[in-house]
């Protein structure tokens, strides 16, 4: 393993980024809150795929599926009367870790295209089910939700309506996430995860389950994607089935791409990347999708590793000349 | 009885139209190894175009005839200028390039063409219905039910008896030795991305007076022919016909005995095929 030889570097710009992060909402305009938190949610749902897509090296393309999963969940609980938003994330992170134990079961039998595929149908068998069964979800209107639960702090109630309280509910979550998974492609069990991508075979030969091992990160990105939902869910008031379409799937495919699917961060990154060029560009015109195909196209064929990704090797390779 | 038959044509001719397109991804996911996520988006490419020729020259056939012939061209120029700098990547590189691909294909003919449904007239020949015992049925979707078997025999015997077909399948069975014993293999790939190309912009140009085209048709129809070609066996003639036979058929009686749950029935056949028999029916051993 090579050594991080800017480390306390890094710590330091984190925990800048952190407090800019927590100052934006009070000198940025309403509407660039409500973007920040979009793209902090998109961020933990992409860093969540990440984890098959960069650390097991699976392609999953369902995973909203399981982000529409935490979405219904949470937008039933409201609508059912539930005043807790921890447990109803709590729910959320649930329902949709059981949703791919479920489905995860069958489609680690297969890797590459093949699990693509797999993981493309059951993410829109999900879709479908969320679309036709109208009794539970309300069909292809969805869940809209009249009230939220209020923010319950230690002497404090804050409503969820205040953009401002939304944007640091959003970020505490996603902080929260983002450090449950970095302990985890940190800790042994990511070790193994790497381990499996680069050479299955040999990890089965050496004792380690591989079905398993897998099985048990789809769950894991399952269930933080049901919870990146259920805050999708609280953010836009509502729940609909477009949050489990494959062009839904796409996002953090593409958002991890952008950013770089090698570096912990590129996700998050690329999330940001993928909201802003989406705000210029519609600006102008209607047709991202043209755009953002265009850009594309060149990132994946000229810069593999992603913006991040291609950023972070450049300074690493800096830093190797400095010490020669 | 009646709804019987009617049925089985229903899913017969929307069959036929899925083995078209799945027939074309099978082959170049065979030779080439990549799995094209622009397949449904050559498939919609072939229907506006073959509209658009029809806007200049009022004939169903000239625009069968060209509409295909520009989209294998665009196959051509895609796979020179993309698809081969990744050959050597990983799957999922392939699959977004193709995907990135999909996003500026279905957005162009959303800013050529419009947002809106357009509608293709059948030909004077195939249009009108017939009766059918109390009812009538459309001629056109017949038309479809006895085309789609000539085609599929004509692909079988091409693969089976020509030279090319035959390079074809030797390519897919071993690149390395394909290129080993004197096949110009880049010069294959192209040929048979372009083909591929070529067959899924021909169900394009068939369907155009069977269903309304819209800038969503070839995102909707690129699940469906994955999933046939999942069931069938990537890769594998024979599978892709199977498998969208069984899919069209389940998808017109699904309305039936399913109701409401008809659209999830293609989910719940892929995930039984994938339990019992993971490869598909005509897949080859991983």
């Amino acid at each position: 393993m090579k050594k991080q030889p800017n480390y306390p570097k890094t710590g330091i710009f984190l925990i800048f980024l952190i407090g800019f992060l927590i100052g934006c909402p009070f000198f940025l305009p309403t509407y660039w809150t409500f973007i920040l938190g979009e793209i902090l949610i998109m961020a933990l749902f992409s860093m969540s795929f990440n984890l098959l897509l960069g650390y097991s090296g699976l392609l999953s393309f369902g995973q909203a599926g399981f982000f529409g999963v935490g979405a219904y969940a949470a937008a039933l609980l409201i609508l059912k009367g539930w005043q807790s938003l921890s447990l109803i994330l709590l729910v959320g992170v649930f329902s949709a870790a059981l949703a791919a134990v479920v489905i995860g079961f069958l489609c680690v039998r297969r890797d590459e295209i093949y699990f693509a595929m797999i993981t493309l149908g059951f993410g829109m068998m999900l879709f479908t089910i969320a679309h036709n069964w109208i009794e539970l979800t309300g069909g292809s209107d969805g869940l809209p939700l009249a009230a939220l639960p209020t923010l319950r702090l230690p002497g404090l109630e804050l409503s969820l309506f205040d953009p401002r309280n939304m944007y640091l509910f959003i970020l505490a979550v996603f902080l929260a996430g983002i450090f449950l998974l970095w302990r985890l492609v940190r800790s042994p069990f990511g070790l193994i995860l790497t381990a499996v991508r680069e050479n299955k075979e040999r990890l089965a030969f050496v004792g380690a389950d591989v079905r398993m091992v897998r099985l048990t990160a789809f769950t894991i990105a399952g269930g933080l994607a049901g919870l990146s939902g259920a805050l999708f869910c609280l953010f836009n008031s509502m729940a609909t089935p477009d949050f489990m379409h494959w062009s839904y799937s796409a996002r953090p495919i593409l958002m991890t791409i952008l950013g770089g699917s090698g570096v912990f961060l590129g996700p998050a990154f690329g999330a940001a990347v993928f909201f802003l060029l989406e705000q210029v560009i519609t600006h102008i015109t209607d047709n991202w999708m043209i755009f953002l195909g265009a850009i594309l196209i060149p990132v994946v064929i000229f810069f593999p590793q992603g913006i991040l990704g291609t950023i972070v090797k450049y300074f690493d390779r800096e830093q190797e000349t400095d010490r020669q | 009885m009646e709804s019987l038959v009617t049925n089985l044509l229903n899913g017969l001719s929307w069959g036929m139209l899925l083995f078209l397109i799945s027939v074309g991804l099978t082959t170049v996911f065979g030779v080439l190894g990549v799995l094209n996520f622009a397949h449904g988006s050559f498939f919609m490419l072939g229907a506006y175009l073959c509209m658009q020729v029809m806007h200049v020259v009022p004939s169903f056939w000239l625009g069968i005839l060209i509409g295909p012939l520009a989209v294998a061209l665009l196959g051509v120029i895609i796979e020179k200028l993309l698809l081969r700098r990744v050959y050597d990547r990983d799957v999922s590189f392939q699959l977004l390039l193709t995907f990135a691909i999909l996003l500026v294909l279905d957005d162009a003919v959303r800013i050529i063409w419009g947002a809106g449904y357009h509608v293709v007239d059948a030909p004077k020949i195939l249009a009108g219905t017939i009766p059918l015992f109390t009812h009538s049925y459309p001629v056109y979707r017949i038309f479809l039910v006895v085309i789609g078997p000539l085609i599929g025999i004509s692909l079988w015997s091409f693969f089976h008896f020509t030279r090319w077909g035959k390079i074809i399948r030797a390519a897919a069975v071993n690149r390395e030795m394909a290129e080993g014993v004197g096949i110009r293999v880049p010069l294959l790939f192209t040929a048979v991305f372009a083909f591929g190309s070529w067959l899924a912009a021909l169900g394009g140009a068939l369907a155009t007076p069977h269903q309304s085209l819209a800038p969503s048709m070839g995102e909707s129809i690129i699940i469906e022919s994955f999933i046939v070609v999942v069931i069938g066996g990537m890769g594998s003639f024979p599978g892709a016909f199977a498998g969208a036979l069984l899919l069209g058929l389940l998808e017109s009686f699904g309305t039936v005995f399913a109701g409401r749950a008809q659209m999830a029935l293609p989910y719940i056949l892929l995930a039984l095929v994938l339990l019992i028999r993971p490869r598909g029916f005509f897949g080859r051993e991983t």
